[in-house]
Order: C-alpha cells, then structure tokens, then sequence
C-alpha cells in the first residue's frame, strides 16, 4: 500500500520535491501538497483502492503524510470489511 | 417566506420582474440606498490610498481559464456565446427559433467570460505590470458579479455588485488587512442600524471532492462572512466576506515581489444588493421612515 500511495503522490501529487525523498511522517502541505492535489490525489487513491473516502475524512488531517494517507486508507478498507 | 419578501420588493417597485429569477431591475430608490452604502464604504477606507479600478462585468476567457474557477465552480460560471457563422448559417438560425427549437447550440465561445467575483480580472493585470512592492498593494474594485444560482431568495441573485478590497503583501500585513476589516465592517453594519455576526465560512465548492476544499478551507480559516438577517434569522445571509489566499494567488499568477518570492494576497468583498436588502428588511421598504440615525450615516 505505501509503495502504491507513493506512485500515486508522485503522478497527482504536483509536489516540488522527489516523494522518494520523503519520509512516511513527512509533512505533506509543507512539502507543497496543494488544496487542489490533494483532490486529485484522493480521487486517485478511491480509484487505486476502490474505496470511497466518507464525509468525515474528507479533511487535511487524512492527507497530512503518506502515513496519515495510509491510516486513512486501512480505516475506509477496515469499515468497508465491517460493512 | 423568501418569495413574500421579494413580491414586497416587487410591489414597492424596488426590485423589477424579468420573469427569470435573480435577475431584477432596480429602482432608482434601490441604487440611492447602494451609491449611499458605497460612500460609505469610501469613508471608511478612502483614506488607505487604495487604486481604484473598475472592470466591466466581464472578464478575459483564457485569465478566466488560468484563475481555476471550472476546477472549483463549474455549476456557477457564465461564458458569452455568439452567433459566428455566415449567411446561410443565419438562415438555418431563423428556421430553428421559428420551430422552436434550440438555436443556442449553435453558438460559439466568445473571449469574454462574465465575471465570478469583481477581483478576478485584477491579479493578472497587476501581475503584467512587475514586481508588487515590498510594503504591498492595495486596489478598490466593484463590478457587476454573474453567478448561475435561480433563486426565489432575493439575496440570492444571478447579477449583483460586489465593491471589492484587495491587497497583496507579505503575510502579516495581509493578515491585518483582512482583521481590520473585519472590525470595521461590523462597526460600519453597526452604524446603520444592522445586526451581524461574523462566522468561519466556506465557498461552494462543487462535487464530493469539493467536500475536501470545504473542510480544507474551514479548517485553515481561510473565509470569513459577515452575517446579517434578510430572509432568515437562522439561516443569515453573507454580505461581506473576508478571504485569505495565502500565496495561492501570488504563485498562480507570478505575482511577487522584487526577491521574486509569492506575495499573499486577501480580499474583502461587500454584495452590495444584500446590503441595501438588509436595510430594507430590517428598517422598512419606506427609506423615508428609515430611523434618523441611520439615514444620518447614509445621507448625512
């Protein structure tokens, strides 16, 4: 899944440095993730995963770093098990 | 309850049916309560040494294209067609809107985009001109706003005006800008006789993606409105609103300062038709009734 959100990050992620680069607790906004990134790269991440992101992780913390994306994804993929 | 408000609006002549809603007439006692808003405005900023500027309502396709607004607001946006074809295209035209059939297709892309929000057309005109000074700039806008929004709500128009406050600098100085407008916009609505409150806020981001943009911009306090009753005490309208870019502008359209770092820039939008409807409905459709201290700060 890392390996996956990394790709993703790298193709939609418009960020100005290498996500290689980037630590899995890297500060992603501070890296230069955009508002609008950010987007492309969630709807990139529901179709890799095919997951749809609920209303109440639709927020800054869920993109915060590649960890935070990770957290993020199980979460959906966990409550989608459940369900 | 909104339709009552607008067919009071319609019977004082205030407001003018077109049978499209939001779109109205105004009348010229409506446009007195507005210039006499706007004078207002300048009294209270005049002294800041802003450029004035005014655009027409109207804007440049490929600066519209450049400025983002299909990414966030495609529902929203209004593009000029035209009829571009020959003679014997006209003759095919006639024959379709003599059938009654849908003669819009036709019709070609103009360079001219209505104008979303009266700062628009500003940042890259700005931007041509070279690197923004070090203290900042500052710029006076008002323009004719469309916004595709049908509504029976009349605080909720498709043309309206919004007078607009721009400034771009370096953080702290916009930071302060946008606070100290904030007080005085509240002082300003106290003055005429308003109730407001001012509230985080968020714009109308389109599509469940939009949702992300909605809580992203909630949680960095990016908007700010000020708040006043027209058609609902639970539900207030925004007739101010207080936006910060952070450099999000600067970056888009190379605005920046002489080291060639991104300015930030914030703007203070007034809708100056809320405004006038909120004096109506608040102090009555009859300005001469209008409480004396209002009428003093509006007309002196």
């Amino acid at each position: 899944m890392n390996t996956t959100i990394r790709e993703l990050l790298s193709k939609l992620g418009n960020l100005p440095v290498a996500v290689d680069q980037l630590a899995d607790d890297a500060d992603l906004y501070t890296a230069g993730l955009s508002s609008f990134a950010s987007v492309q790269l969630m709807l990139g991440l529901e179709d890799a995963f095919d997951i749809e992101f609920p209303d109440n992780l639709l927020n800054r913390k869920s993109f915060a770093s590649i960890a935070a994306i990770e957290a993020t994804v199980e979460q959906i993929i966990a409550g989608r098990k459940v369900a | 309850m909104q339709v009552s408000f607008l067919d009071r609006l319609f019977d004082a002549g205030l407001l003018i049916d077109t049978g499209v809603d939001g779109l109205y007439g105004r009348s010229g006692q409506f446009e007195d309560v507005i210039s006499a808003f706007e004078r207002l405005i300048d009294r209270t900023g005049g002294a800041d040494g802003a450029e004035a500027i005014r655009f027409p309502p109207g804007m440049n396709r490929a600066n519209f294209e450049t400025s983002g607004y299909m990414k966030s607001f495609p529902q929203l946006a209004g593009t000029i067609h035209s009829f571009c074809g020959c003679e014997l295209d006209h003759v095919s035209l006639l024959k379709c809107m003599e059938e009654g059939g849908d003669w819009t297709k036709t019709q070609e892309a103009t360079d001219i985009v209505l104008t979303p929000a009266a700062c628009y057309p500003l940042y890259p005109v700005v931007a041509r001109r070279g690197a923004v000074k070090d203290e900042g700039q500052l710029y006076d806008l008002q323009s004719y706003c469309f916004r595709h929004e049908p509504s029976k709500d009349p605080a909720r128009q498709q043309l309206f005006r919004m007078r607009e406050y721009v400034f771009m600098g370096p953080e702290p100085e916009v930071m302060a800008f946008r606070q100290r407008w904030m007080d005085r916009g509240t002082d300003m609505m106290k003055s005429v006789g308003l109730p407001v409150e001012i509230d985080v806020a968020n714009d109308p981001f389109f599509g469940r993606a939009g949702r992300l943009l909605v809580n992203n911009q909630r949680d960095q306090n990016l908007k700010f409105e000020l708040l006043i009753p027209i058609t609902s005490v639970e539900k207030p309208t925004a007739c101010m609103s207080f936006n910060y870019h952070q450099d999000q502008f600067g970056l888009k359209w190379g605005l920046h300062f002489k080291n060639g770092e991104p300015v930030h820039t914030a703007c203070v939008g007034f809708g100056l038709e809320r405004i006038a409807l909120a004096l109506f409905h608040t102090h009555g459709l009859d300005v001469k009734e209008w409480p004396d201290g209002v009428r003093e700060t509006l007309w002196g």
